[in-house]
């Protein structure tokens, strides 16, 4: 016969298993990333977010497609087309809901992700990349959650989509022109619907894609942090695998998905229950067709905005507030530089730490509340002092991490089994 | 033979090798330019917006004084105000609470810079979109007007971000918006037939 020797038995002995490995590395894959990945073992309830912001990427997509079986993209047609969802297609409002429902929950899991790493130091060196990548898919969630809060075309869309696009306006010199462009016709119109949806459904979800095999490619270079925020790779144990660490797969999979079942608990119960959230999941103005002559009553986007929305009418000046907004979102990515204490985790900084972390989330939950409010005088004075508390947590960072009194940290991580 | 490949080798001129990569990378570049150039063109509006983006005509012959219509030019919402003679001498007491009193930095053609921003004083032709962000300000002409105060002179206010206009689309200080609203392009064919879109030089002279 023609066939070498140790051919014939290796495809006798492993069958279809090897012949698949020689053609593509499924086990080497699977080894790599999941059986042979070591993840820290005192991970806390703090890390099920990446996870769940995992999975609900992935329902996203699942609902998403399904409704644009149903969805026309036109001026015309777009309202009366979700109505139709939500009242025909059998099962429509069920996967509506659901989209709409991700949305929000979404950004509930991303925020909790976020706040994770800012406790825990996870974005201090050698993981800023990993930062950096998860803050551009924030940025792209958010241009995608816009989007698709448009495509329903009723007048919240429309007036948001107004609000957020005239403030490319606001750059100098190219402003009006990028608008125009943006826009495809002088106001908000068939084009500007047409091509959000194009974006909205292909392009941003395709580099989210991208974006969370980029953060998940740097995880598995750089390895998890923490709670203690110490590296688990700094001891390592006769086998050649850090003592602190578990294999990721089956120890946290399977954690995983008891936080999974939790998750779809709060989830599903918003969808049944409480689908509009009062108004803040679904707003009551976007139950009204698009309306060119008609502002609502008040404008506010859905509450994941509203903390940079409230900063952007603080200031009485537009181009200023348009400014102050976006350095709002682009001091996060500096976070890894700003951090100088010797120490990563929560656990072990000083009291300055401690504090200015707590008035950052106050701000922010406070910014968020402000900005669903009118901008009456009292409201106005209130933002700018959380403004203020915001930018000092990042602004002063170097100071008050490098002067402030740190625990030190363990050499082992801590764990109470 | 190996002598052979390392002689080869030591004959590659690299700085040509180097000239050669880096001419067709940038004549790559240039190609790339050229092939996104239709692609981003193609946002722009389109042949049919333009078209749809043609003057608008407005009668005026029904309008009382002190009255307001919304008029929409290409897509835009404009407010078409009668003002009455009380409205438009009563703008002068205001200039000094205005960001931009004498429109110095606001968007209006030429013949509107003035003190009426208007081709006729009576009539105010602005557009209704908040140079703020882009949200309608609601007409709250009366002056004293109960959400305002009693010492509201009259003019426009923005419920989305609270910015306040008087009653030639100038804008209040302490207000979000910094500039006036802009008045777009428009012109009077006759006495009462209103134009928006063209220049007054474009239609009958007679009539500015």
């Amino acid at each position: 016969m023609a066939a070498t020797p140790d051919s014939v038995p290796a495809a006798k002995k492993g069958g279809f298993r090897v012949w698949l490995n020689k053609r593509l590395p499924v086990d080497e894959f699977v080894e790599s990333q999941l059986t042979g990945y070591y993840a820290p073992k005192n991970f806390n309830i703090w890390y099920f977010f990446g996870a769940l912001s995992l999975m609900v990427f992935v329902l996203q997509i699942v609902s998403g497609i399904f409704l644009t079986m149903h969805y026309k993209p036109s001026e015309a047609e777009a309202f009366n087309s979700v109505e139709y969802i939500m009242r025909e297609v059998e099962w429509g409002w069920l996967i509506r809901y659901m989209h709409s429902t991700g949305a929000s929950f979404f950004f509930i899991v991303i925020y909790l992700h976020m706040f994770r790493a800012m406790m825990y130091g996870s974005y201090r060196g050698p993981r800023e990349l990993l930062w950096i990548f998860g803050m551009v898919i924030y940025l792209a969630l958010m241009a995608e959650a816009f989007m698709g809060y448009v495509l329903p075309w009723g007048n919240m869309s429309y007036w948001g989509a107004q609000v957020i696009v005239n403030l490319f306006g606001t750059i100098p010199v190219i402003g009006p022109g990028l608008v125009e462009w943006i826009r495809g016709d002088y106001g908000i119109a068939d084009s500007t619907l047409n091509r959000f949806f194009a974006l909205h459904v292909i392009a941003v979800p395709f580099a989210i894609a991208l974006l969370i095999a980029l953060h998940l490619v740097a995880l598995r270079q750089t390895g998890s942090n923490n709670p203690d925020g110490i590296e688990i790779k700094a001891k390592i144990g006769a086998d050649g695998k850090p003592i602190d660490g578990i294999p990721f797969h089956p120890y946290y999979t399977v954690k995983d998905l008891v936080g999974v079942g939790v998750f779809l608990l709060f989830f599903c119960g918003v969808i049944f229950f409480v689908p509009t959230f009062g108004g803040l999941f679904l707003e009551k103005p976007n139950f009204e067709p698009a309306n060119a002559l008609s502002t609502p009553a008040h404008i506010a986007p859905v509450w994941y905005f509203t903390a940079y929305y409230a900063m952007l009418r603080a200031v009485p000046d537009q181009q200023m507030g348009a400014l102050l907004m976006l350095c709002s979102l682009v001091v996060f990515f500096f976070l890894p530089w700003l951090d100088r204490s010797p120490v990563k985790s929560i656990r072990y900084k000083g009291i300055l730490s401690k504090i200015f972390l707590t008035l950052f989330v106050i701000s922010f939950i406070g910014l968020s509340y402000l900005g669903l409010m009118p901008a009456e005088p009292i409201y106005v004075v209130f933002t700018r002092i959380f403004t203020v508390l915001y930018f000092a947590f990042f602004l002063l960072m170097p100071w008050y991490t490098s002067v402030e009194k740190c625990k030190p940290a363990p050499e082992r991580v801590t764990y109470h089994a | 033979m190996s002598d052979a490949v390392t002689s080869s080798t030591e004959d590659v001129d690299v700085s040509r090798r180097k000239f050669l990569t880096a001419a067709t990378a940038a004549t790559g570049a240039i190609g790339v330019a050229f092939v996104a150039t239709p692609f981003i063109a193609s946002w722009k509006p389109s042949e049919r917006a333009r078209a749809m983006g043609a003057p608008t005509e407005i009668d005026l012959s029904k309008m009382e004084p002190g009255q307001m219509v919304v008029a929409s030019w290409r897509k835009q919402p404009i407010y078409v105000v009668r003002r009455t003679p009380e409205m438009v001498a009563a703008l002068a007491a205001v200039d000094s609470k205005l960001k931009d009193p004498k429109s110095a930095e606001s968007a209006q053609p030429e013949y509107a810079r003035n003190d009426a921003r208007a081709l006729k004083p009576e009539f105010l032709v602005v557009y209704a979109t908040c140079t703020h962000l882009g949200c309608l300000p609601k007409e709250h002409f009366k002056p004293g007007d109960a959400l305002l105060g009693t010492d509201w002179p009259g003019g426009f206010f923005c419920p989305c971000h609270g910015s306040k206009f008087d009653m030639a689309g100038r804008v209040f200080a302490g207000s979000p918006a910094s500039i006036n609203l802009g008045i777009p392009p428009h012109a009077f064919e006759t006495e009462t037939l209103l134009v928006i879109g063209v220049d007054p030089a474009a239609t009958v002279q007679g009539a500015a």
